[in-house]
Parts: structure tokens; sequence; C-alpha cells
């Protein structure tokens, strides 16, 4: 790992260490030293820097709501809004525990895209309608409930084609 | 009903308060009320099913009596979604109680 004009550049190992921690962050460091091939220590290190430097965020656990029982509704709402009053409304949003996530998006109207859960259908128009629809610059607002989920998943290096790409030619390099 | 009821019932309420049209769960039109005159004058603009689905979820008369304090107006819009009725024929049925309402609340100023 080296630092580029404050940004620091991955080498194929912390790529690796990291890749094994998306699989299962609940390894130690001599399994993930065992399964590429290096010391524990080079894991630990490399661990604690990416720590260190945010590049590792946060270990969580990944909670399959309806299993617990939870019925709770999601929803994807467009909020459509103000340009200047843009940053103001996505703050408010980011405050409330109902809202999960919070985008800008790139289209003609300037647009925040929230994901947000309610208990039920009733609770989520009552919030959008007490607390988003009267925040100043709310132009207007499309709210789609979610009915079935076909795919979720976090941003994964194995799934960044690039990523791939590049551990496996350095590892070729490696090898030879 | 006395003069300061009356009074009461024409105020301007804080946006927080204020009427917001929705066409369906968490659709939001774009336009809100907070006042009686002013949501007279947004029943002929928002779009018709707006109208059906606050008046078949009671959300014009707990609002105009929650709100607005206006029990006799709320008794009205109750006694509307008795008629079934929908698209522009609703409108009118609307437009005409709450301006008939506000009329007469005006003329005792």
């Amino acid at each position: 790992m080296k630092l580029r004009n404050n940004i620091f550049a991955l080498d194929v190992t912390d790529y690796k260490i990291l890749e094994a921690l998306q699989q299962d962050a609940r390894q130690t460091y001599t399994d993930i030293g065992e399964h590429l091939d290096i010391a524990h220590s080079t894991v630990y290190d490399r661990i604690k820097r990416m720590e260190q430097y945010g590049i590792i965020k946060q270990y969580t656990t990944i909670v399959d709501a309806g299993k617990t029982g939870a019925k709770n509704i999601t929803a994807i709402m467009t909020i459509y809004t103000e340009p200047k009053e843009s940053e103001h409304v996505a703050e408010k949003l980011c405050k409330a525990p109902e809202v999960l996530e919070v985008y800008t998006s790139l289209s003609e109207e300037l647009q925040i895209i929230a994901k947000i859960t309610a208990e039920n259908q009733e609770r989520l128009h009552a919030f959008i309608a007490n607390s988003i629809a009267p925040l100043p610059g709310v132009l207007r607002i499309r709210t789609s409930i979610l009915t079935k989920k076909f795919k979720e998943n976090q941003f994964s290096i194995g799934s960044d084609p690039k990523k791939v790409r590049f551990i496996k030619e350095t590892s070729n390099i490696e090898r030879r | 009903m006395s003069l300061g009821k009356d009074i009461k019932i024409l105020k301007t309420v804080p946006r927080e308060k204020a009427f917001y049209f929705f066409t369906s769960i968490g659709n939001y039109t774009g336009l809100s009320a907070s006042s009686l005159k002013e949501f007279m004058e947004k029943i002929n603009e928002v779009n018709v099913k707006s109208l059906e689905f606050h008046l078949h979820r009671n959300d014009f008369e707990k609002w105009i009596n929650e709100v607005l304090e206006d029990q006799e107006l709320a008794a009205e819009m109750r006694k509307l979604q008795k008629f079934n009725l929908v698209g522009e024929n609703l409108r009118n049925q609307i437009y005409v109680t709450v301006s008939r309402r506000l009329k007469r609340l005006t003329s005792q100023l």
C-alpha cells in the first residue's frame, strides 16, 4: 500500500486480503495468511493500515430481516427538489431513522433518491406526508414500494472487473 | 358559531401543518394548501386522482377538523364520501362545498 497524492494505492496483496475479508470477516489473520501464502503478521499490518486509513470502514453483520419476523416494507423514494435546497433536503433525510440510504442523481431535474423502511404503508405515507413533503424546496415525490428482492450485494472487490483483472495479471507476473 | 372562531378557521397555518396533496401512498403532487382559501383554489388545480385518494382516506375531513378546527365543514366532507362520486363530479362537489363554506365565513367578517 503506497501513498500517491493522498490516495492509498493498494497492491495485489491488499486486494486479496480485502476479498478474503469480504467473503468472511470472521476468519483469523492466520487463516487469511495461509490462504494467500503470506505471513499472518503481514496480514495483520495491512489490515490495521487499511482500517487506520478508512479503506476498511467497519465489520458488520448482514441480517435477513424476513427471518427475524420483521414485516417492514421498503420503498424507493425519488424526491424532486429546487437546486438550492437539495443539500438541505438530503441532510434532513439522513437524520431520519426510517431512511436507510440517500443519493443524489444525475438527470434533467435534480433528484434525491432514498431508500426508506416503515412498519406498513400507512406509516410510510405518514412519514412522507408529515416529514418529507413539508421540507422547503421539495417539489414533488414519487414512491415505489418494493415487493420482491432478486439480489442484494454490497460493493465487493470480487465484483469489480478492473480489480479482478489487476489481481490476475499481477499474480501471473509474481509467479513468473 | 362565534365570530372569533370563524376568523380562526380562516387562518394560515405553518407549512408543517399544511395539507399536502398526494395521488397515492407516498406520491406527492407538489401542491399544498395552508389555508381554507388556498385549499379551495388547489381543489381546482390538483389531479382528480388526488381528490379521490384523500376523500376515501378521510384526509380532508381530518385536516379540516384538526388543523383548521372547522367541525361544520369536516362534517360536510364526511357526508360527501357517501355519494361515491369520482372524477370531475367529485371535484365539482368538493369545490362547491368548500367555496360555499368559505363565502359564509368571509361574509361574517
